[in-house]
């Protein structure tokens, strides 16, 4: 099959432009690259006034399978990544059971066999996620995980922690850290601030945070090892990594749409949607992201998509678990309140969206180049929608951006030269 | 004037204008209950529906006395929350009575924001009886009416609330229905029990009661929650009491008419000593009699939409 995209602007996140050129795809592969290409044979698009994009990567989400398939799975889940315009997911080994082993992993892979995405699975660092003894790390590597987290938890005891990113090296693997002081943190539902006091819920102190990014970045330092912040959200968590990338440590980091789109104001709708691991906070933690994505101290935007079912979010507020749906609204709430507004240009979120990503996990680098895997993700900029939680296909509704009037939505997404979503429709 | 809402959740969205016309109208309902037979037709016909999730036999009672004063159909569904599915009771809890054909319920639940989830989920209307550490409007419109009862105004007095104020909903409505009425409102205790940015609600905050109560005309104490202790949120009751209880030393900061109050049931001799608990300062008895008159208040405005003055005649 032959596929020719007509008219858009090819980002290349690596030379930092964005130019008029038509995309040939042939087997699989980006055959051609060029201002006019003629192949009538080709299914052509046009795309004019879209951005054609290297595919987008989303390295944290949650797939539920196994163990919760009421929740999502892994074919619901990928369909929906497909819908949101990723091109390859990686799914956190919080599971039921953990993917501790290689076993989960293999089924887990055995599941994706059918998927319209590549899943790309991370390794539980400990047993159990207990964060008390390590893991079969090397079985966990050979069984093919991309990176090893008890996402979900933090691992509280630092000596495990210490073992652990020792233990990675030397695999080179990368560990991605869940910063939490469970203590700190215990029972609360909600950022701990004005909001929290004027609600009388339980609060999240920035602290809670920020303890062990401090703590896992001094550790990270000492072990040599690669460690990566997930779902970063406070300025204070922003200041550390800054300063441990300026001396040197090998150390990412992420932000989800959601901690950059919402404060901990919305919570006063006591929507259980709202309702995530870390909070909401406020508008000078966004300020201070957004700060962090510009000046490269946090590399990806990731979605931490956490599906669950309407009847666990229907309940009262401290009773709802954790979680946003986010797959399919991460795209269209980038463009509209990054790139639309001008916090980034659209090779950066290009950047953090899908080269950083692939870069971090050892995947194929996302680039637009001949010769290259054709994995794309086409932005309309103009395309402006709301948010429509019922035309979800991820199982997970629980979404507090539905009726969002939102642009930029992504339009078509292909994966090894496959059509996988068309215009919201798959 | 008309009460125009379906719902009462909470004295931050009330009006100065509705807070007084509950005051106003709890007044003629309090002389209903001086009366040897206690009881208008004025909600005949009408159900109420008390919903508790926590116990407490003290507000319930008082919603129902107030409920029956006024001639409306009562039944109370007590729900232990340990016993049931989290979530799924109240969702369907609420179903249930909706189709009963409940005309108001009462909700008391230990989760901010409850009845709000459930005046979204029902037409009856809802009144919250304390949800959570957010709110619990009938208390405070309670405090402020025997608060007026006792000085003649609110606007301009100087109103201390003392005790654990991170998990009080009183304290949140009072500060909310003070605030809104002019009076000046302080909080006071250990700073382990007062939550960040109170001062954001228009109040001071004070570590000590040599300060905290200086001056002041009013004294809320707060009650303390004897589990707090086991949770390291202060050293000891003995420790709690030396520091914050209030006694006679501590009562001299203040103004000395001062008024004391107390949302009750009192620890005896633990956040109040027994001397002011029976003293001439305190109303703590009399806010009880207060809290069925503003209930009453509240049922007639929220039920019948009628004016007060056919009440009283
Ligand atoms: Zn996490
Ligand atoms: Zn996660």
């Amino acid at each position: 099959m032959k596929l020719l995209l007509k008219g858009g602007f090819v980002v290349d996140p690596v030379k930092a432009t964005a130019l008029q050129l038509d995309v040939l795809v042939e087997g699989g592969k980006i055959t051609a690259l060029a201002p006019q290409i003629e192949a009538p044979a080709a299914e052509t698009i046009s795309v004019d006034e879209c951005f054609i994009c290297p595919g987008f990567v989303d390295m944290h989400c949650h797939l539920r399978e196994p163990g919760e398939e009421f929740k999502e799975t892994v074919l619901t889940g990928t369909r929906a990544a497909g819908r949101g315009g990723f091109t390859a997911v990686v799914c956190m080994g919080n599971t039921k059971p953990p993917a501790d082993n290689r076993a989960v992993i293999e089924f887990i892979k055995r599941q994706a066999g059918v998927a319209p995405v590549p899943v790309y699975p991370v390794g539980c660092a400990t047993k159990g996620r207990k964060g008390e003894e390590l893991a079969e790390i090397g079985d966990l590597v050979e069984a093919g995980v991309v990176a090893l987290s008890d996402d979900g938890n933090s691992i509280m005891n630092s000596e495990v922690l210490r073992r652990v990113l020792e233990y990675s090296r030397m695999f080179d693997l990368l560990v991605i850290s869940h910063c939490e002081d469970q203590n700190l943190s215990l029972n609360g539902v909600m950022h701990e601030g004005f909001m929290s006091t004027l609600l009388g819920f339980r609060g999240i102190p920035r602290a809670a945070e920020e303890i062990h990014v401090a703590r896992d970045l001094l550790l990270a330092e000492m072990t040599g090892a690669r460690l990566h912040i997930a779902h970063v959200s406070s300025a204070g968590s922003v200041q550390l990594i800054r300063e441990a990338k300026r001396r040197g440590i090998r150390v990412t980091a992420e932000v989800t749409p959601h901690h950059l789109c919402l404060t901990d104001e919305a919570v006063q709708t006591f929507d259980t949607n709202t309702k995530v691991n870390p909070p909401l906070r406020t508008r000078h933690d966004i300020e201070a992201l957004c700060e962090g994505l510009r000046d490269g101290t946090i590399d990806v935007i990731a979605t931490d998509h956490a599906p669950h079912s309407v009847e666990e979010k229907d309940v009262e507020y401290n009773y709802a678990p954790f979680g946003i749906s986010g797959l399919e609204t991460a795209v269209p709430l980038m463009w509209e309140h990054l790139v639309a507004r001008g916090v980034l240009e659209p090779v950066q979120l290009v950047q953090k969206m899908a080269f950083n990503p692939a870069q971090i996990l050892g995947l194929p680098e996302r680039v637009i180049e001949v010769g290259r895997e054709a994995n794309l993700t086409v932005i309309d900029p103009r395309l402006k929608l709301p948010v429509r939680v019922k035309d979800f296909v991820s199982l997970g509704k629980n979404s507090p951006f539905n009726g969002w009037e939102l642009r930029g939505w992504s339009v078509l997404t292909v994966v090894g030269g496959k059509i996988v979503m068309r215009q919201g429709m798959e | 004037m008309k009460f125009e809402r379906k719902d009462i959740l909470g004295l931050q969205d009330l009006s100065t204008e509705e807070i007084k016309l509950v005051l106003d109208t709890a007044e003629p309902m309090k002389e209903i209950l001086a009366r040897e037979i206690k009881k208008v037709p004025t909600l005949r016909g009408r159900s109420v529906v008390t919903l508790f999730y926590e116990p407490s036999t003290r507000t319930r009672t008082s919603f129902e006395l107030a409920a029956k004063y006024l001639s409306a159909d009562t039944a109370s569904i007590s729900v232990a929350t340990s016993s049931v599915q989290k979530g799924e009771s109240l969702r369907d809890t609420a179903k249930t009575i909706e189709v009963m054909g409940a005309d108001t319920i009462i909700i008391r639940h230990s989760v901010s924001g409850a009845p709000h989830f459930l005046a979204r989920m029902v037409n009856a209307r809802v009144i919250n009886a304390g949800d959570g550490a957010h709110e619990h409007p009938t208390q405070a419109l309670l405090d402020m009416f025997t608060i007026r009862e006792k000085k003649g105004r609110l606007a301009g007095l100087k109103v201390a609330i003392l005790g654990d104020i991170t998990h009080s909903r009183v304290a949140r409505s009072n500060i909310w229905g003070l605030t809104k009425m002019g009076a000046e409102v302080r909080v006071v205790g250990p700073p382990t029990l007062m939550p960040p940015f109170i001062q954001d609600l228009g109040v001071k905050a004070f570590y000590r009661c040599e300060e905290g109560l200086e001056n002041v005309d009013v004294i809320n104490v707060l009650r303390v929650q004897l589990e707090r202790q086991q949770k390291g949120l202060f050293p000891s009751i003995r420790e709690y009491t030396r520091l914050f209880g209030l006694d006679e030393t501590k009562l001299r900061y203040a103004k000395p008419d001062v008024l004391v109050l107390h949302p009750g049931p009192v620890n005896r001799g633990i956040e109040i000593s027994p001397e002011i608990q029976d003293g001439p300062h305190s109303a703590i008895n009399e806010q009880v009699t207060n809290g069925v008159a503003v209930r009453m208040a509240l049922l007639y405005l929220l039920m019948s939409g009628g004016e007060v003055h056919e009440i009283a005649s």
